[in-house]
């Protein structure tokens, strides 16, 4: 695995893209060491805002050694890191996390399932992946974003929550809405959402890898902030709680208690 | 420029250490830092079985620091005897041991597993505020803190430090109980028990409500709790509390600390600690200091 460090990158632009959605491209040497599903933490400016947010990645440009990050304003440091523009500087830490088994699709059918900002990692993987890749996305009203640059890649689904576009209700619902069949599902989303393929997956007897959230600190594995249940015994302390920084995010379905 | 010191008759190429809790066993931060350039690695509590600590979420960032209530989630003394100090015995630094435990016997029980490696000191945590049963009780009541630290002292074949806890009335009190019963040496200071709550959901941010405070808000608290102690006590005291550069060092250290930790300053910025010695050296020059030890509670 790839070193990881602590590098000042430069922006090279930055967009809205919906409601508090926010799309940054950056200029770092990490994006070389990308893998999809892994993220980086972003640090804040200000001193009084100490610790790195971690914001998945949603796509690279290793030729250029550039990053994308496409992510929701949630609080004062993501505010802060909306207001950048070409030419400014931002600190990252990466590239952190395991990321996704690409190679588990390969030559299958396979879901990729992005629910909200769980969606922009879906890009780098679909543009990794080698199956039949079908694209699954919720969002909550018409505000989409990332679904043209991800049609490149594969075969659209839309839901959204107040029916305004595609299905109504959520991904699992387009998978019963147009009797779609997988062998593999990678998913990112909401906790609801997450469970709910957990459990489909489990019905279905379908490998189903999982990309967890949590309040993390340090990013690297060392402060046990971020932890998730387990269901067998974890690798590091043994205790059932799994690192999400550094075992994870991405768990497959079953490893998890969620 | 000799920047070397010694405790307890242990000898540190420097004065700057990892504060427990906050560096891993070293592993972590090892893609960040050579080890052999500190004067310690200090690694995260260890107790005698594996512990699952708290429900999440465990961390909290607030204004100029951050809140955690981990609850010393660890392996146990066997994986980590197995794993974590024979990584660490690689490199030319030493260690330090942070032990916790709910009981006496608990803490007896890992200090004698340690008799017999290459460990260079003990660090008893009876101050962590996040578990409920022992720890904390023990570093709160200067009796207990007596008690547990002549039993200690007992077990022990490396020296010991007691990690004292802020979270009391009079922490020199403290200190001197710890001293009475035979500690080494002081190490100081453990989180300040703090809250954050979510005002839109209306609930505690962290499952366990409270977490301890790190980071450089509580600097100024702990650099007046470590003069305040080395004013009352004759051992050395290792000095933590919001460290995040050579100058924050240099304060403990004229404050009155024998060596100082970085802790949550390695989250900001994971190559703080080798920054803070090579800071210390410059500051050595500018001023014309031969050894780092004349700045040791240097402060009129
Ligand atoms: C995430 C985290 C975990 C910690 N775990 C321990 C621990 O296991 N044992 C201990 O004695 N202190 C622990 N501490 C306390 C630190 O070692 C240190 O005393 C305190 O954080 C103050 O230093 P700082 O402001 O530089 O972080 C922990 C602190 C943090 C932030």
């Amino acid at each position: 695995m790839a070193q990881k460090r602590k590098v000042t990158a430069t922006v090279i632009s930055q967009k809205q893209i919906a409601e508090q959605i926010y799309d940054l491209w950056l200029e770092t040497k990490l994006a070389k060491d990308v893998r999809p599903g892994q993220f980086v933490g972003v640090y804040p400016h200000g001193e009084s805002m100490l610790l790195p947010r971690p914001i998945s990645i949603c796509e690279t440009d290793k030729e250029k050694n550039r990053l994308r990050l496409v992510y929701r304003v949630a609080g004062k440091g993501t505010a802060e890191f909306s207001a950048c523009k070409a030419g400014d500087r931002l600190d990252i830490l990466g590239v952190l996390g395991n990321g996704f088994p690409v190679d588990r699709a390969k030559g299958k059918r396979v879901f990729l399932m992005g629910g909200g900002i769980g969606i922009p990692p879906m890009l780098e993987l679909a543009k990794a992946m080698d199956g039949k890749k079908q694209i699954l996305l919720g969002y909550r009203n018409k505000e989409l974003f990332l679904e043209e640059d991800l049609a490149e890649y594969g075969d659209v689904y839309v839901a959204t929550e107040d029916g305004s576009v595609g299905t109504k209700g959520n991904v699992m619902d387009i998978i019963n809405a147009y009797s779609l069949q997988a062998d593999v599902i990678m998913a990112c989303g909401p906790m609801p959402m997450l469970r709910a393929i957990k459990k489909y997956a489990a019905q279905n007897g379908i490998e189903a890898y999982i990309s967890l959230e949590e309040r993390m600190a340090c990013g690297v594995g060392a402060c046990l902030g971020c932890v998730c249940r387990t269901t067998k015994t974890d690798a590091h302390s043994h205790v059932n709680n799994a690192r999400i920084c550094t075992e994870g995010p991405v768990f497959e379905a079953g490893e998890v208690d969620i | 420029m000799n920047t070397e010191v010694k405790i307890a008759g242990v000898t540190f190429k420097n004065p700057v250490m990892t504060a427990s809790g906050t560096f891993g066993s070293g592993m972590e931060y090892s893609d960040f830092v050579d080890l052999n350039r500190l004067g310690a690695v200090v690694t995260k509590g260890v107790a005698n079985v594996p512990w699952e600590g708290n429900p999440t979420p465990r961390v909290a960032e607030v204004y100029g620091g951050m809140l955690n209530a981990i609850g010393l989630q660890n392996p146990g003394i066997d994986v980590f005897m197995e794993r974590d100090l024979a990584f660490l015995q690689k490199y030319d630094t030493n260690v330090i041991v942070n032990v916790c435990g709910k009981t006496v016997e608990d803490y007896l029980e890992v200090v004698e597993r340690l008799s017999d490696t290459a460990v260079s000191m003990l660090e008893i945590n009876v101050s962590c505020p996040n578990v409920k049963e022992g720890a904390i009780v023990f570093g709160q009541k200067a009796d207990s803190l007596y008690d547990i630290t002549s039993q200690i002292k007992r077990k022990a074949k490396q020296p010991v430090i007691m990690k004292l806890s802020p979270n009391v009335t009079d922490i020199t009190e403290m200190a001197r109980a710890a001293e009475a019963a035979g500690a080494d040496a002081l190490s100081m200071i453990n989180t300040i028990t703090g809250m954050k709550i979510d005002i839109h959901r209306k609930k505690f941010v962290l499952a366990n409500k409270t977490g301890g405070m790190s980071g450089p808000a509580v600097k100024p608290v702990a650099v007046r709790m470590v003069y305040q102690t080395a004013q009352a006590v004759k051992i050395p005291i290792i000095g933590m509390g919001g460290i995040g550069s050579a100058e924050d060092a240099i304060e403990f250290l004229l404050a009155g600390a024998s060596a100082v930790a970085v802790g949550a300053m390695n989250f900001v910025n994971p190559y703080t600690t080798v920054e803070v010695v090579e800071g210390i050296e410059a500051y050595m020059k500018q001023y014309g200091i031969e050894n780092v030890t004349e700045l040791i509670g240097a402060v009129t």
